[in-house]
């Protein structure tokens, strides 16, 4: 696309005063003086300062907007830890559907059985996949059910009469994990991890006693790796009484294979933006969904979807919305929860069933573990080593410090020079134990050849280095903007557009 | 081999030569063997999409949404006229499906529409700093009153009876973890009445207007706040910002809200935005992404997200908040909504809401056996109270096609037959006369009912 | 950005930071080893003139675009004065560290606490 001179104004410096998109419909009823329905000084004294454009100008700028944002459907995105899979085409015409996408919150459960009766399959689907059988579908996003998963924990204990004030965390944990912990009212302990990338179990040890309310665990680890001591893990944390949460943000490898409840976890929580392919949007919507043992349904955020057995002959079961939860922990958010992204994530399962699911996860391992091969086949090792010498799952860490120490290039010059190559580069410098991280998660929608390609151009960009590094730390050349000044961003921040009387 | 993965059984036998095992299995050796599944997840086989299509189809069938029926439903989301413009933006690839906008270099597109929805949040609420959304109205309430915990003294919260009953009881949930006491206002004449305020207060919340109807007096409300000590949050519905003096000028601290009325479905309660604003004195304690404008090296105009070292991805268990996702393609049509609006459009929009509601507020409390349960200024949304079991009304209302409201009894049972009454500018004039007709035959049968059984 | 440099007329703590001694006052600031390692300075959280800060305990931060570094008390004693320009040029702390980058002045609780501190040549042989 050609850039124009003008792509970078705002919407507003696109306003002329005068323009509208909008005509309201006409006044249809008695027209009272606007003092006597809302007096003066409860007014403002001016409208706000939105756009004043037409629908072609508003169309033509969010358009050549888009055209400056790389994407999912246009190239390959190995965001680790962000389960970046294909987004089905299917879900956004089921998710338009009126019946779906207009029904209201408070709508009278009687005359929204579609809508609940999705919710509630969803819930018996997300049950079996995770092993537990209780679902609430309320939390907004991953962080939400995290935090929907400690505030039950504290409810456990409360109503035994424990005061515990701690939760573990290892150092892998992705930083969400700490910041719900103080927001659910606990301090962080920190479990290191071992040679092997698996946590450190005598300091698991060490540091689990009756203080503790909860360890929090992904598995795979953010490292991509199996935490192969689950057993032991969950024996010492249930052996001080604390619960063994889940974060599902990995559960792309071991969907059909593996489920957390059967490896003892009492909470688990699942991003539908990543496993079950809700589109990321930029930044959401998402949806946070968490399943928990039987010990914990009585906590429950209210109100749970339920299905009551018909008493009559024949009838239909009925589905409804339960309020009556005394120990529930309350609410999270409003109304029910992201319905939207239930009924993209609901299709999802019904395309893919138990086979597919299966077939998922074993394919965004085998990819991940083949692309790992392929870099070290193209020689990409030697200064991108893999963090450890493991079988990874569907994801995988590399160390860019050697790739630092002998070709003065760092990842962040790496990934800037990905970004020339049309392809969105993999997360950097996450997880904090590994130097130099570069975390890839290739998941299982894209072709082997892809996944050649990645690999040549990350070789590419490594020779070049060798000859000449200074091209990679100015890089990228070829985006809608170049290297941007982000400590002047932070030190002077300018966050909405001055406008005149600003 | 599904429809969304590639990998043929050529594919998988040269990959798995190239990691050098023999089989798919053998990529999970480090999974121990009495923690693999043996057996397949008990879950229906999986079916063409034109299966799936005609299920969601079928499950759709039976519900009955705003289409289905003239709705008067409000109470937090509102049956508003979504433009063709905004499907077509927001659908489009590169909005709807790349990740947060890490790499700045190729996420412009979303960094800037961050900027200018962050101005548009601005502008309505008259506070200088917004981020780039929260996830909805209700834990936007809890999230302001987690930065008060933080940038104000005090172990109590003071919240209005006239906030959102889901938002009341968000702040509980929260506040219970964090050791704050919450302390409910009452509702005196239809607004807020504040208990005299300590230093042990942290914040007040209010709602504007709030969730009977009532505009508020935000002004004074946040200076007996002020003067205590505490911080004013303000959770607001937005169109009627277009009108009401903003909290902004009011004084108010932190003004959050629910943004499905801009640009957004109903969808079931979600997803939709929470908008969130505050003064600058708390723009480092702000939760969510905010995007900031820049310059690349040659110069260039360009956005980022800024001040990041609030956020958990850096200061983890110091974050202002958890947040990581948000609601950014759902912000995205709140921009182009109020683009589309525009600073003419916003406020005939909701003068025209302001007539129809006090018409229908006219026409309802005419009726016999409906009363107002306060009058004080209302913009889009109004109550009153039934002289008639109010369920059953609502059930003959629909019955013949009309959602009347929301029934207050369950939250607010000082008002028992209480029904909230929400007008947009899809309800017609007709649409109105029909309501007064069907609640007034409606109330009457239920009386004579009533009599009847007496 | 400056280069390496560890003023001997300066007393230094293990986590990276500095005290100018005047009798029973002092001034403080990070080395050329903390800001070279936090990187560009966006923010610095000043505290208020008055606080009382403690020996070995972080007294304030200061934040990169990618990072929040703790600052750490060298010595005890009630905050008198803060660097007010770093307000508007928090890079001052990169290009000037030991001059105009100072962070706050203080006035001595326990003026014996500095011989627990290092000299220059102590504190650079604990750098890697």
């Amino acid at each position: 696309m050609i850039a124009q001179a003008d792509d970078t104004l705002t919407i507003y410096e696109r306003s002329k005063d005068g323009r509208r998109a909008f005509v309201a419909p006409s006044l249809d009823v008695p027209e009272r003086p606007l003092d006597d329905l809302l007096p003066a000084d409860a007014r403002r004294a001016d409208a706000p300062r939105l756009p004043e454009v037409a629908e072609p100008e508003i169309v033509r700028h969010y358009n050549r907007l888009s055209k400056r944002n790389f994407d999912l459907d246009t190239g390959f995105y190995p965001l680790g830890s962000c389960t970046m899979k294909h987004n089905p085409k299917l879900h956004e015409r089921v998710a338009g559907l009126p019946g779906h996408a207009r029904v209201h919150p408070l709508q009278d459960p009687r005359y929204a059985q579609g809508a609940l009766e999705l919710m509630w399959r969803l819930q018996d689907a997300l049950g079996e996949i995770a092993g537990l059988p209780h679902v609430s579908l309320q939390p907004s996003a991953g962080s939400q059910g995290e935090l929907a998963g400690v505030l039950l924990t504290r409810a456990l204990h409360e109503d035994r009469g424990e005061h515990r004030t701690k939760v573990l965390t290892p150092d892998t944990a992705h930083g969400t994990n700490p910041a719900t912990v103080t927001m659910a009212g606990y301090e962080v302990v920190k479990v290191v991890s071992d040679a092997n990338g698996n946590v450190d179990l005598d300091d698991l040890r060490a540091k689990a006693d009756e203080d503790v309310a909860c360890l929090m665990l992904t598995n795979p680890s953010t490292l991509g790796l199996f935490e192969t001591g689950i057993e032991e893990i969950e024996r010492i944390v249930h052996g001080v009484g604390a619960t063994l949460y889940y974060d599902g943000a990995n559960l792309n490898a071991i969907m059909g294979i593996s489920r957390p409840g059967d490896m003892g976890f009492d909470i688990v929580h699942f991003n539908l933006h990543k496993s079950f392919t809700q589109p990321h949007g930029g930044g959401g919507p998402g949806a946070g969904p968490v399943a928990v043992s039987d010990r914990i349904e009585p906590y429950l955020p209210r109100p749970q979807v339920v299905r009551r057995e018909s008493t009559t002959n024949g009838k239909e079961p009925f589905y409804d919305l339960d309020y009556d939860r005394p120990k529930s922990i309350g609410r999270l958010r409003g109304f029910q929860g992201n319905y939207g992204v239930f009924v993209r994530s609901y299709a999802y399962i019904r395309s893919l069933g138990a086979a597919g699911l299966r077939e998922a996860s074993e394919t965004a391992v085998l990819n991940a573990n083949y692309l790992l091969a392929k870099l070290r086949d193209a020689g990409v090792a030697q200064y991108l080593p893999a963090a450890y010498d493991r079988l990874c799952m569907h994801e995988f860490v590399l160390s860019g410090e050697p790739m630092r120490r002998e070709l003065k290039i760092k990842t962040l010059d790496m990934a800037k020079r990905l970004l020339d190559h049309g392809v969105h580069p993999p997360t950097v410098y996450f997880p904090l134990i590994v130097e130099e991280a570069l975390m890839v998660e290739p998941t299982e929608t894209e072709t082997k050849e892809t996944l050649d390609h990645f690999a040549e151009i990350v070789a590419d960009i490594l020779r070049e280095a060798g000859e000449d590094p200074e091209i990679a730390r100015e890089a990228p050349y070829t985006t809608p903007v170049r290297r941007l000044d982000e400590a002047g961003a932070a030190r002077h921040p300018v966050v909405r557009q001055a406008m005149s009387g600003n | 081999m599904t429809r969304y993965t590639s990998a043929t059984d050529a594919d998988r036998a040269e990959m798995l030569a190239a990691i050098g095992v023999g089989s798919i299995d053998e990529l999970f050796a480090d999974i121990p063997p009495g923690l693999r599944l043996s057996r397949p997840l008990a879950l229906d086989a999986g079916l063409s999409e034109q299966e799936v299509f005609e299920e969601l189809k079928a499950l759709a069938a039976k519900s009955t949404s705003a289409e289905d029926e003239i709705s008067f439903l409000g109470a937090g989301m509102y049956d508003h006229y979504v433009p063709a413009l905004i499907d077509s933006i927001i659908l489009r690839s590169e909005f709807l499906t790349p990740y947060t906008p890490y790499q700045p270099e190729i996420s412009q597109g979303g960094l800037q529409a961050m900027f200018e929805y962050q101005t548009a949040i601005s502008e309505l609420t008259g506070l200088p700093v917004s981020n780039a959304s929260v996830y909805e109205g209700p834990s936007a309430v809890a999230a302001a009153g987690y930065v008060a915990t933080a940038a104000s003294k005090g172990s109590r919260f003071v919240i209005s009876r006239g906030v959102h009953p889901h938002s009341r009881e968000c702040l509980r949930t929260l506040a219970h973890a964090w050791g704050m006491d919450v302390v409910e206002a009452p509702l005196k004449d239809g607004v807020t009445e504040l208990p005299a305020l300590d230093d042990g207060v942290s914040a007040v919340i209010v709602q504007q207007p709030n969730f009977l109807g009532a505009v508020e007096d935000l002004t004074a409300l946040a200076e007996e706040a002020k003067s205590a000590g505490a911080l004013t949050i303000a959770a607001c519905d937005p169109l009627p910002l277009a009108l009401l003096k903003t909290p902004g000028e009011c004084g108010v601290d932190i003004a959050v809200g629910e943004g499905q009325s801009l640009g957004n479905r109903l969808d079931f309660g979600g997803p939709s935005f929470g908008f969130f604003a505050a003064t600058e004195a708390l723009m480092r304690r702000m939760p969510g992404r905010i995007a900031g404008e820049t310059k690349d090296v040659d110069g260039k105009r360009g956005f980022v997200l800024t001040l990041q070292t609030r956020e958990q991805h850096i200061r983890r268990e110091k974050a202002t908040s958890n947040i990581c996702t948000a609601q950014a393609l759902n912000a995205l049509a709140g921009v182009i909504y109020l683009s589309w609006l525009g600073r003419r459009g916003i406020v005939e929009l909701v003068e025209l809401m302001l007539q129809r509601t006090a018409y229908a507020r006219d026409r309802l409390r005419n009726i016999d056996g409906v009363t107002q349960i306060h009058d004080r200024p209302v913009v889009r949304e109004f109550a009153v109270e039934l002289d008639a079991p109010v369920q059953r009304v609502i059930a003959r209302c629909q019955e013949q096609g009309i959602n009347p409201g929301y029934a207050l009894g369950r939250e607010y049972p000082e008002h028992e037959n209480g029904l909230l009454v929400a007008i947009t500018e899809r309800r017609t004039r007709a649409d109105i006369d029909r309501l007064a007709d069907t609640l007034g035959a409606a109330v009457a049968a239920e009386r004579q009912t009533v009599r009847a059984r007496a | 950005m400056a280069d390496p440099s560890y003023p001997d007329d300066l007393k230094y703590h293990p986590e990276h930071d500095w005290a100018r001694i005047e009798e029973d006052t002092a001034t403080f600031g990070i080395t050329w080893y903390a800001q070279d390692a936090l990187g560009e300075v966006v923010f610095f959280d000043a505290p208020d003139v008055g606080a009382e800060i403690s020996k070995d305990q972080p007294y304030t931060e200061v934040e990169s675009v990618k990072a929040v570094s703790d600052v750490f008390a060298p010595l005890s004693g009630e905050v008198t004065a803060v660097n007010e320009t770093l307000a508007d040029k928090p890079e001052t702390i990169n290009e000037d560290p030991y001059g105009e980058g100072w962070l706050v002045k203080v006035k001595l609780s326990d003026p014996s606490e500095v011989d627990a501190l290092m000299d220059s040549a102590e504190y650079q042989a604990t750098l890697d």
